[in-house]
């Protein structure tokens, strides 16, 4: 499954194996031959086949942490762009707590329009759009920092094997990186060197994730100063 | 198929056509993929003199909402000619035959499209004809393919499309703007070429029995040559520096 120990490349429609394998994400399987359905590089764990996709939207997965950004509210929600093909939604009895009342509290004052929230993913399924909570430690309105897209398959490689990647960028550039797994990564650094330089090394994985010596191009972002 | 008469020698007695190309031989093809930034996934296409480029958003919310499925997500392609894409300006509202076009290239590319991973979205596909030549709509199908692959878009297979077509009295591969308007016939042929299946095939002329089966048989095999061009330009896009 792998060629001289870098990941296999397919594209749409390219055969994967013919071996009896389990058809993981990204797969299908066509007569007794797994297809790729994505662009992407080839994993393979236990016996099951996946592809890494490098492109595409994030789908929403229960108890995922996720950046989002405010896009409306009605009088009971707020309304979050998760990258998703589907709206979030944050119920206002989260921020305002059990004694909520739609006609006394007014929504903008907690979060408005662009505001971008660190979250998780409470529930979602084929029905009904994905329910989003900020009840837990950590989470919340973010109040500073800047936001980088990338693409939801390359999170793993922005965060590292055990979070070595994005410990490297955090101690060489002072700054803190959220990031979701839809892909939205927020940097907030005190200077604006350390910004740029954090943000550089984000690009600089978004480019070539699970590419071979991609440690190597991170430093080399994240050594050149801010011109 | 104008079905004009014209003074150009379509085919000489060596085998060459009016561009110099071979009756086998598809126009100059170039496609790259992710041009557009404000898009999800984007193409560019020439083919010949066809220049045409494809934007891709979703999946995404449907609007309006009494369009989408609870079963599926759904599939909308745009083919728009722009005004200058024509030696004589087109009128920019849709034509009959860009609706046509539309919805061809949309039933083309809805076999390879997964879209009942997606149910209550949309996704969309614009298509802009900046200069035409013949064989735009396998072009932008061409384009559209890849730009649904570009922007992650789950499909079974890829979708390539050429025409062939008959020109004095020969089938040959990928005709051209002269060929169309004085040619015998045109055969626009789309498959997903792993699988081999026809997602596209219409005819616009007279072929006896043998002549259709000839003509879909290059017409095939072009496609499996915009098939190896479009990989690459997937390829040069996603593992530039990365994989294999």
């Amino acid at each position: 499954m792998t060629h001289q120990g870098m990941p296999r490349t397919v594209m749409p429609g390219d055969t994967i194996t013919r071996e009896a394998r389990r058809a993981g994400d990204n797969v299908v399987l066509v007569g007794d031959t797994l297809v790729s359905s994505a662009v992407g590089l080839v994993s393979v764990s236990d016996d099951t086949v996946s592809v890494i996709p490098l492109s595409g939207k994030y789908m929403p997965r229960a108890d995922d942490l996720v950046v989002g950004m405010v896009i409306s509210h009605t009088s009971q929600a707020w309304e979050l762009d998760i990258n998703a093909p589907y709206v979030g939604f944050l119920l206002a009895t989260d921020v305002f707590g059990r004694d909520f009342a739609s006609h006394a509290d007014e929504l903008t004052s907690k979060l408005a329009l662009g505001d971008l929230v660190a979250a998780r993913v409470a529930n979602f399924d084929r029905t009904r759009d994905p329910l989003i909570t900020i009840d837990d430690r950590d989470l919340g309105k973010i109040d500073s920092g800047e936001l980088v897209k990338i693409a939801p398959g390359k999170v793993s490689s922005l965060i590292g094997r055990q979070g070595s990647m994005i410990q490297a960028i955090e101690t060489a550039t002072d700054a803190a990186i959220t990031i979701g797994q839809n892909g939205w990564v927020v940097v907030s650094c005190d200077s604006a060197d350390g910004l740029l330089r954090a943000k550089r090394a984000v690009s600089a994985i978004e480019q070539g994730a699970h590419s071979q010596g991609l440690m190597d191009r991170v430093k080399s972002a994240l050594a050149r100063g801010g011109d | 198929m104008g079905g004009r008469d014209t003074d150009m020698v379509l085919l000489d007695a060596n085998g060459i056509r009016c561009d110099g190309r071979r009756i086998d031989e598809p126009r100059r093809i170039m496609i790259k993929a992710g041009v557009l930034h404000n898009a999800n996934g984007s193409a560019y296409i020439e083919f010949g003199d066809n220049k045409i480029v494809a934007g891709v958003f979703g999946p995404r919310d449907v609007h309006p909402k009494h369009q989408s499925n609870a079963e599926t997500g759904i599939l909308r392609v745009r083919y728009h000619m722009q005004p200058y894409s024509v030696t004589e300006r087109k009128r920019p509202a849709p034509s009959r035959r860009e609706i046509e076009i539309s919805k061809v290239i949309k039933e083309a590319l809805l076999p390879a499209v997964m879209l009942e991973r997606f149910p209550r979205t949309a996704v969309d596909v614009f298509v802009e004809i900046l200069q035409a030549d013949g064989g735009s709509r396998c072009a932008a199908l061409d384009a559209a393919a890849v730009a649904l692959a570009d922007a992650g878009i789950p499909m079974r297979d890829m979708v390539s499309a050429c025409a062939a077509g008959k020109v004095a009295d020969t089938i040959v591969l990928d005709i051209n703007n002269e060929e169309d308007q004085a040619g015998q016939a045109d055969m626009p042929v789309a498959i997903m070429p792993n699988s081999g299946k026809v997602t596209l095939l219409q005819l616009d002329g007279v072929l006896t029995r043998d002549e259709y089966r000839r003509c879909i048989e290059t017409g095939i095999a072009g496609c499996k040559i915009v098939y190896d061009i479009q990989k690459r330009a997937l390829a040069e896009r996603h593992f530039s520096g990365a994989g294999q």
